[in-house]
């Protein structure tokens, strides 16, 4: 048995197919005790692109990824996964709609007690997906970020920016449909902050996984959007995206809960000569 | 006032989660999945783990009430019956208590520590985010492991405590082992053996499910974390206390 996507319905297929509407918000309200989050947040991320939101810290940015995974539940409004409402759905039924997701948390989330294999596999363990099979997709998973020589070590023995490659390589494994990437070169330097870049536009690129990148690092941010891989031999070649690639990458800036902008990597560029907001986070 | 309203509103906020909690947990035990290979390792953490703290526990518990007693019972010239004093008091109260107590200390403390770390780690989130309920995999098992391995724990800790105390009777107060160990029996009653045994059951759920509740609502980062620990130790030893009242005062109307 090969690792393969979540099998949906063939309709749904069809309508989530590339430019499909795979992630919906639809007037999303949360508020914590007296401070509102979000305000009516309505987004649409279609297959194959990839979301990017900006803003300041507190501003409700990670909150949206855990409201997509259902491990927050808004206080108003509608959020469709994969075709499925989600934000009404007990914890048993999301954890089918999570299978299709695949998470990098900030600073990775890996489990200490487990070594890297046994971290990239989990998923694919808990499946029951043999042995072998899960073993070699681990290997394949931790070729792909570069990381096969670590595989049988504990994450406390892994730098941070190979803790986040295992979190990617983590998050992929199980061949989810949809990538959340919560911050995922915060805090590191700017080389090892590339090497992520890459391995996010691989997915997206090679292998059509629609993403959602939440950060406040703008130049990985516009590095992703305009950027593409593309095969060479069995290397990649990363390149500078043509417009209409480049346009499937879609900025959002929140600010008080509510979306500032909303558009691709050249409108937010033109959009911070009249905005000061923008121009003082783009400067 | 209103200070007294929001600590109540806390308190009852409090409950109300460890009652879902508890919830889940007996959910999870009659649904699959079913992590047979944690419940093993739990286990052997919080059975084998033990096993030291809880020995040397009972030993000189048992040692010091037979000095204690055999100088109460001299004045009465019946230092014979010490092993009837030690058995009563070892099976029905301190076996269980002393080592609910011992093991609030070391596992709940231990619990609260490593979930709350998880917590504060986002580990517990990816563990959802990875389609793996957190009840199922970390509660469960350590709540079985509790309920199970303490009454075995506080059988080893009363049999070392009145091995202890069988030591300074022949040795310090001078009493036959015969005499000693006639009165271990004599002093016992079929009673009392199942309050001892009973009791710990509770005692085991009791700080295993309290360690993991507040494990799991940890926040603030490893301030919190150590926060956690410390509000395990201290909720868990105090309701080993409180639910000993309780279950012995049960036990007490249903079996004299």
């Amino acid at each position: 048995m090969a690792v393969a996507p979540q099998p949906r319905p063939e309709l749904l297929d069809e309508a989530l197919a590339h430019g499909g509407p795979i992630v919906v918000f639809d007037k999303v309200t949360l508020a914590f005790d007296e401070k509102v989050i979000l305000d009516e947040i309505s987004f649409t991320l279609r297959t194959g692109h990839t979301k990017v939101f900006l803003g300041a810290s507190g501003a409700g940015k990670s909150t949206i990824l855990r409201l997509m995974l259902g491990l927050l539940k808004p206080d108003g409004g509608r959020i469709f996964v994969n075709g499925q409402r989600v934000d009404d759905m007990t914890e048993d039924r999301l954890m089918a709609v999570r299978a299709d997701l695949g998470m990098v948390f900030q600073e990775g989330a890996l489990f200490d007690s487990l070594t890297v294999r046994e971290n990239v596999g989990y998923k694919l363990f808990e499946q029951k997906v043999p042995w072998d099979e899960a073993n070699r997709r681990v290997e394949e998973v931790l070729g792909f970020v570069r990381l096969a020589e670590f595989i049988d070590r504990k994450p406390s023995e892994l730098s941070g920016g190979q803790r986040r490659r295992v979190a990617i390589a983590r998050a992929m494994a199980a061949k989810p449909r949809i990538l959340l990437y919560d911050e995922p070169t915060t805090g590191l330097d700017p080389i090892t902050s590339i090497t992520i870049d890459e391995e996010i536009i691989k997915l997206r690129d090679l292998e059509a996984v629609s993403s959602i990148l939440v950060t406040h690092q703008l130049r990985d941010a516009f590095y992703v959007a305009e950027h593409m891989a593309v095969r060479e031999g069995n290397g990649v070649r990363f390149e500078r995206a043509p417009a209409q690639k480049a346009n499937e990458a879609e900025f959002i800036m929140l600010r008080d809960g509510r979306i500032a902008f909303e558009g691709n990597a050249s409108e937010l560029r033109e959009a911070q000569k009249h905005d000061p907001y923008i121009e003082a986070f783009l400067s | 006032m209103a200070r007294v309203i929001d600590v109540t509103k806390a308190g009852l906020l409090e409950l109300q989660e460890y009652l879902r909690m508890v919830g889940k947990a007996a959910r999870a035990l009659v649904t699959r999945p079913f992590y047979y290979r944690d419940v093993v390792e739990q286990f052997e953490i919080i059975g084998i783990g033990s096993m030291t703290v809880v020995v040397l526990t009972g030993l000189f518990t048992g040692m010091v009430l037979a000095l204690q007693s055999g100088i109460t019972l001299d004045m009465f010239g019946a230092r014979s019956m010490v092993g009837r004093l030690v058995s009563a008091s070892m099976v029905k109260e301190l076996g269980p208590v002393l080592t609910a107590l011992m093991v609030a200390g070391r596992v709940g403390s231990g619990i609260a520590a490593e979930l709350g770390s998880m917590m504060v780690t986002d580990q517990i989130a990816a563990l959802r985010a990875l389609g793996t309920d957190p009840i199922r995999k970390l509660v469960l098992p350590r709540v079985l492991a509790g309920i199970v391995m303490v009454p075995l724990l506080t059988c080893v800790s009363v049999g070392v405590g009145l091995l202890g105390a069988w030591i300074i009777t022949v040795t310090q107060l001078k009493v036959s082992s015969g005499v000693y160990w006639n009165s271990v029996v004599g002093g016992l009653y079929i009673q009392d053996v199942w309050m001892g045994l009973i009791k710990p059951f509770f005692l085991g759920f009791v700080i295993v499910s309290i360690g993991c509740h507040v494990g799991l609502r940890t926040r603030g980062g490893t301030q919190g974390v150590g926060r956690a620990t410390t509000n395990a130790v201290v909720a868990s030893s105090v309701a080993v206390l409180v639910v000993n009242f309780m279950v012995t005062k049960f036990l007490i109307f249903l079996f004299y």
